[in-house]
C-alpha cells in the first residue's frame, strides 16, 4: 500500500488535471498546472525549513517578493536617463552605508565591549545615516522624476528573465542569512512572528522604495522566456502544426473560407495553449531538479543529521554537531528554494504588483500545502502543492455552484440569495482552513507521510 | 513671552497628532496584546487567530448595532455599538470556547509541543476569516453613531488663543477610558479573585497547580472566555475609532504579537506596557516634525525637508524593528516573560 501511495495520489491528481481540461477547458488547466508547478517549489522550500529542521518560517511571502524583485532587477531594460540623473547619487550613499558597516563590524571584532564602543556605534551609525540621507534622498527624487509615467525608476540589467530565477534564489539566501543571524536564536513560536514581520517589511520596502522596483505603479511588461501568443500566430511552422493536429476537424470543412475562419480560431486557441505548456515545461525541469536535489539531500548523512537535530536539538549538540549553523544553512537552502519559485512566479505573471502579495495567500497557503501534503517528505511537499493550489482554484466555482444550489428554493429578489452567492468565493478560505485542521488531526502526518527507516 | 507662546503652540501640535492618537491606538493594541498574552501564558501557544477573532466579535457587535439602529435604539451621545457590546462580548465568547473544544482542547489533552497548536490556529485564522468575510464581507464598515467631536480644533484655538488647534474625537475618550476599565478590571480579577490566583498558578506552573486541586477545564474557559471579551471590545474600540475592515484586523495582529512580545510573553502588564511602546513608536517615527520644530528652534536651525524619520508607510516595520532590537537585547521581553519550550 505505502508502497504505491505516491504514485497513486499523483495519478489521481493528474486525473483531476485531465477533468478540468476537459469539462472545463484546456486552457485553465494548463494554467492551474503552471501554478500548481510554482506552488510545489514553494511548498519544497518551506519544507526544507519545516520538515526537515523544525524551523517555523512565516516569512514565505517576503522571500517570494524578493524573488519578484530579481525578476525585474534583472531583466528589465536599464532606464539610462534615471542612472545619470540619480545613479551617482545612490552609488555614494550605499557606499557610505557600506564604509558605516565595516567601521561598526571592525569595533564591535576588535575594541574591548563596553560603554565607549556603544556610544562610537552609535555616534558612526548617526553619523553616517546623517550624511548617506544627503546624497540619498536628492538622487532618489531626481530618479523618480524621470518619465515617471513609464519608468521613474533605476531599471534593470536587461538580460534574459530566466537568470532571475538562479539570482532570485541567491537574492533570497542574502536575505535569509542576514534574518537567520538575528532571528533563528528564537524559540519556533518567536521565530514564527519575527519572520512574519520581516516579510511584512520586505513587502513594505518594495512598496515604498519606488527608485528601485516603482512601488505600487508596478512594474509591467517584463521580458518573457517563451515566444508571444501573437508571434506565434504568424509562424508558418506553427499554422501547420495545429493543422495536422486538428485534421479530421479541418477535413470535414468543404467551404474553403468557413475552413481559413476555423484555421485561425484554432492557431489562437493553440498558440495560448502552446505558450502554457512552455511554461509549464520550464517549471517542472525547475521542479525536479529541485525535488532531486531534496530528496539527495534529505537521504544523505546530512539529511539524517538535520532529522536528528529536528527531532532532539540535545542530543544532536552533545554529539558535537553545531545547531546553530546547521538551522542557519538550512534556513538559507529553503529559502533560495523559495525565491527561486519567487522569480518564476513574477516571471510567469510578466509584471511585479507590490500590492498582491498577501500573508494568507503567500505565507499560509503554502503551509497548508506542507502540512496537508506531508512534511518531512519531499514529494508529499510536491503534492500538497499540487492539491492546494488545485482547491484553491477550484473551489471558487464549486462553491458558487453549491451555493446557487442551496438558495435555489429562495426568491430571485431576495437580498439573502445575492449575498450569498457573492459571499460564495470567500468559502474557499474556509475549505483551506478545515483541511489543514482535518489533516493535522485525523493524519498529522499528512497524505504522504515522512519515510522513517528503522535499520 | 512669546517664547511661552511658541512652546505651548509646538506641545499642542505634538499633543493632537502624536500624543492623543498614539494614546488611543496604545490602548486598543494593548487589549488586544492582553488577550494573546493570556491565551499564551496559559494555554502556551501563540494564537495566530486572535485578529481573526478580533474581527469576529466586532462583526457581531457591527450586526447588533445595526439591528438595534433599525429598532430605533439611541444612546446619543453615546455610541449605539456599546449596548450591543456585550451581546457581541457573550457571541464571541460562545465561539471561542467552541472553537477551543472543536479544535484546540485534543492537542492540549495529547500535549502535542506548542508549535502543533500555533499552526492549528492557522487552520483556525483561515476558517474565521472565512466566516467575517462570509458574512460581512470584505468591505470596509463604519458603524459609529455616537457624537464626533469632544474638543473640535476651531474651539481650542478660541479658547486658548493659540494658533494651533488641539481635536478630541469621542471615540478617542471612550477608547481611553474603556481601556482602563476593563485592565483595571482584569488585574483585580487576575490579583484578587480565587479564580484569578488560579489562572496565575496554572500559568506559573501546570503540574504543581494541578497537584493543588485546580481545575484545569475551568481555567481554560474562562481563558478563552476573558480572550474573546479582550478581543472583542479591543476589536470594537479600533472599529468606531478608525473603521472596520476584516484585512485590516488581519493585520493587525502584527503590532498585537509585537507588544505582547516586548513587553514580555505571557505578563500582563507586559502587554499593556508593550501595547504604548509600540503605538508611540509608530506614532512618532512617522510623524513630520516640520511644524513642531518650526515653532520651538530659532530660525536658522530649521530643517528643510519634513523631518519624518519615516514614511508613514512604514508603519508596520516599526513594530518589527523594536520587536527584534527587544529580542536582541532582552529576549524576556521589558518585563520578564515566560520562555516556554
Amino acid at each position: 500500500m505505502s508502497k504505491f501511495r505516491a504514485p497513486l495520489v499523483f495519478l489521481i491528481m493528474a486525473g483531476m488535471l485531465v477533468f478540468v481540461g476537459v469539462y472545463q477547458s484546456w486552457s485553465v488547466s494548463l494554467s492551474i498546472l503552471g501554478m500548481c508547478l510554482i506552488s510545489a517549489v514553494m511548498a519544497l522550500g518551506v519544507n526544507i525549513q519545516w520538515g526537515y529542521a523544525g524551523l517555523f518560517n512565516a516569512g514565505v511571502m517576503g522571500f517570494t517578493a524578493i524573488g519578484g524583485v530579481a525578476a525585474v532587477l534583472v531583466s528589465y531594460p536599464p532606464v539610462k536617463e534615471a542612472w545619470s540623473a540619480g545613479g551617482g547619487g545612490i552609488g555614494i550613499s550605499l557606499l557610505i552605508m557600506l564604509v558605516m558597516s565595516a567601521i561598526i563590524y571592525f569595533s564591535l571584532k576588535l575594541l574591548p565591549k563596553g560603554k565607549l564602543r556603544g556610544l562610537l556605534i552609535f555616534i558612526v551609525l548617526l553619523l553616517g545615516l546623517y550624511v548617506a540621507r544627503q546624497f540619498f534622498y536628492p538622487a532618489v527624487s531626481s530618479i523618480e522624476s524621470v518619465d515617471s509615467a513609464v519608468s521613474g525608476f533605476l531599471g534593470g540589467m536587461g538580460l534574459p528573465i530566466l537568470f532571475s530565477w538562479i539570482v532570485g534564489g541567491v537574492l533570497a539566501a542574502a536575505v535569509a542569512w542576514a534574518i537567520g543571524k538575528v532571528a533563528l536564536g528564537l524559540r519556533s513560536d518567536y521565530l514564527a512572528i519575527a519572520t512574519l514581520g520581516i516579510s511584512e517589511i520586505v513587502i513594505a520596502v518594495i512598496k515604498n522604495e519606488d527608485w528601485l522596483t516603482r512601488g505600487v505603479k508596478n512594474v509591467t511588461g517584463l521580458k518573457r522566456p517563451v515566444p508571444l501568443e501573437a508571434e506565434l500566430q504568424q509562424e508558418e511552422w506553427f499554422i501547420s502544426l495545429v493543422s495536422r493536429f486538428n485534421e479530421s476537424k479541418l477535413a470535414a470543412i468543404s467551404d474553403a473560407d468557413a475552413k481559413a475562419e476555423m484555421l485561425r480560431s484554432l492557431v489562437i486557441e493553440g498558440s495560448g495553449i502552446f505558450v502554457k505548456l512552455c511554461y509549464a515545461g520550464l517549471f517542472a525541469v525547475v521542479l525536479l531538479i529541485v525535488l532531486a536535489l531534496s530528496i539527495r539531500a534529505l537521504n544523505s548523512p546530512w539529511g539524517r543529521m538535520m532529522r536528528a537535530i529536528r527531532d532532539n536539538d540535545e542530543a544532536a549538540s552533545a554529539m558535537g554537531k553545531d545547531i546553530k549553523k546547521r538551522h542557519l544553512q538550512v534556513f538559507i537552502l529553503g529559502s533560495a528554494v523559495i525565491g527561486i519559485a519567487g522569480a518564476m512566479l513574477t516571471t510567469l505573471d510578466g509584471q511585479l504588483t507590490p500590492t498582491s502579495y498577501q500573508p494568507l495567500r503567500f505565507t499560509f497557503l503554502v503551509w497548508v500545502m506542507v502540512i496537508v501534503g506531508g512534511s518531512g517528505n519531499n514529494l508529499g511537499a510536491v503534492f500538497g502543492g499540487f492539491l492546494i493550489w488545485f482547491m484553491w482554484i477550484e473551489a471558487e466555482p464549486i462553491a458558487i455552484v453549491l451555493m446557487s444550489f442551496v438558495t435555489s428554493g429562495m426568491a430571485e429578489t431576495s437580498a439573502l440569495k445575492s449575498h450569498l452567492i457573492e459571499s460564495a468565493p470567500h468559502l474557499r478560505l474556509f475549505l483551506m482552513g478545515l483541511l489543514l485542521l482535518f489533516v493535522l488531526r485525523f493524519s498529522p502526518k499528512g497524505i504522504l507521510p515522512e519515510k522513517v527507516r528503522h535499520s | 513671552m512669546p517664547e511661552t507662546i511658541e512652546m505651548l503652540n509646538a506641545l499642542t501640535l505634538f499633543s493632537n497628532f502624536v500624543l492623543i492618537p498614539g494614546l488611543a491606538y496604545g490602548s486598543q493594541l494593548a487589549l488586544g496584546a492582553l488577550g494573546v498574552t493570556l491565551v499564551f501564558g496559559i494555554l502556551r501557544f501563540a494564537n495566530f487567530a486572535h485578529g481573526d477573532l478580533m474581527a469576529f466579535g466586532t462583526m457581531v457587535t457591527i450586526l447588533m448595532t445595526w439591528w438595534l439602529q433599525s429598532l430605533g435604539v439611541s444612546i446619543s451621545p453615546l455610541p449605539t455599538a456599546l449596548i450591543a457590546l456585550p451581546i457581541g462580548i457573550i457571541v464571541t465568547a460562545l465561539f471561542a470556547v467552541a472553537t477551543d473544544k472543536a479544535v484546540f482542547s485534543f492537542y492540549r489533552l495529547k500535549k502535542s509541543p506548542p508549535v502543533i497548536l500555533t499552526i492549528a490556529s492557522i487552520g483556525v485564522m483561515f476558517m474565521m476569516n472565512a466566516i467575517v468575510r462570509f458574512i460581512i464581507g470584505p468591505n470596509d464598515q463604519r458603524f459609529y453613531d455616537g457624537e464626533k467631536f469632544l474638543m473640535k480644533a476651531r474651539e481650542f484655538k478660541q479658547l486658548t488663543g493659540l494658533d494651533e488647534g488641539l481635536s478630541i474625537r469621542y471615540t478617542q475618550v471612550l477608547t481611553v477610558v474603556v481601556a482602563l476599565v476593563v485592565v483595571i478590571a482584569l488585574f483585580w480579577f487576575l490579583q484578587r479573585s480565587r479564580t484569578g490566583k488560579a489562572m496565575r498558578a496554572f500559568s506559573d506552573n501546570e503540574d504543581l497547580a494541578l497537584l493543588s486541586g485546580i481545575n484545569p477545564d475551568r481555567v481554560v474557559l474562562i481563558t478563552w472566555i476573558i480572550a474573546a471579551a479582550l478581543a472583542t471590545i479591543a476589536g470594537v474600540l479600533y472599529g468606531m475609532d478608525k473603521s472596520f475592515k476584516p484585512f485590516t484586523y488581519f493585520q493587525l495582529l502584527l503590532p498585537i504579537f509585537a507588544a505582547a512580545i516586548v513587553g514580555g510573553i505571557g505578563h500582563p502588564v507586559g502587554a499593556v506596557v508593550g501595547g504604548y511602546v509600540v503605538a508611540f513608536s509608530e506614532v512618532m517615527v512617522t510623524y513630520a516634525y516640520k511644524k513642531v520644530f518650526v515653532y520651538v528652534l530659532p530660525e536658522d536651525w530649521q530643517p528643510e525637508g519634513l523631518s519624518q524619520l519615516l514614511s508613514t508607510d512604514y508603519k508596520f516595520a516599526v513594530s518589527f524593528i523594536i520587536l527584534v532590537v527587544v529580542l536582541l537585547i532582552k529576549p524576556t521581553g521589558l518585563f520578564k516573560g515566560k520562555v516556554i519550550k
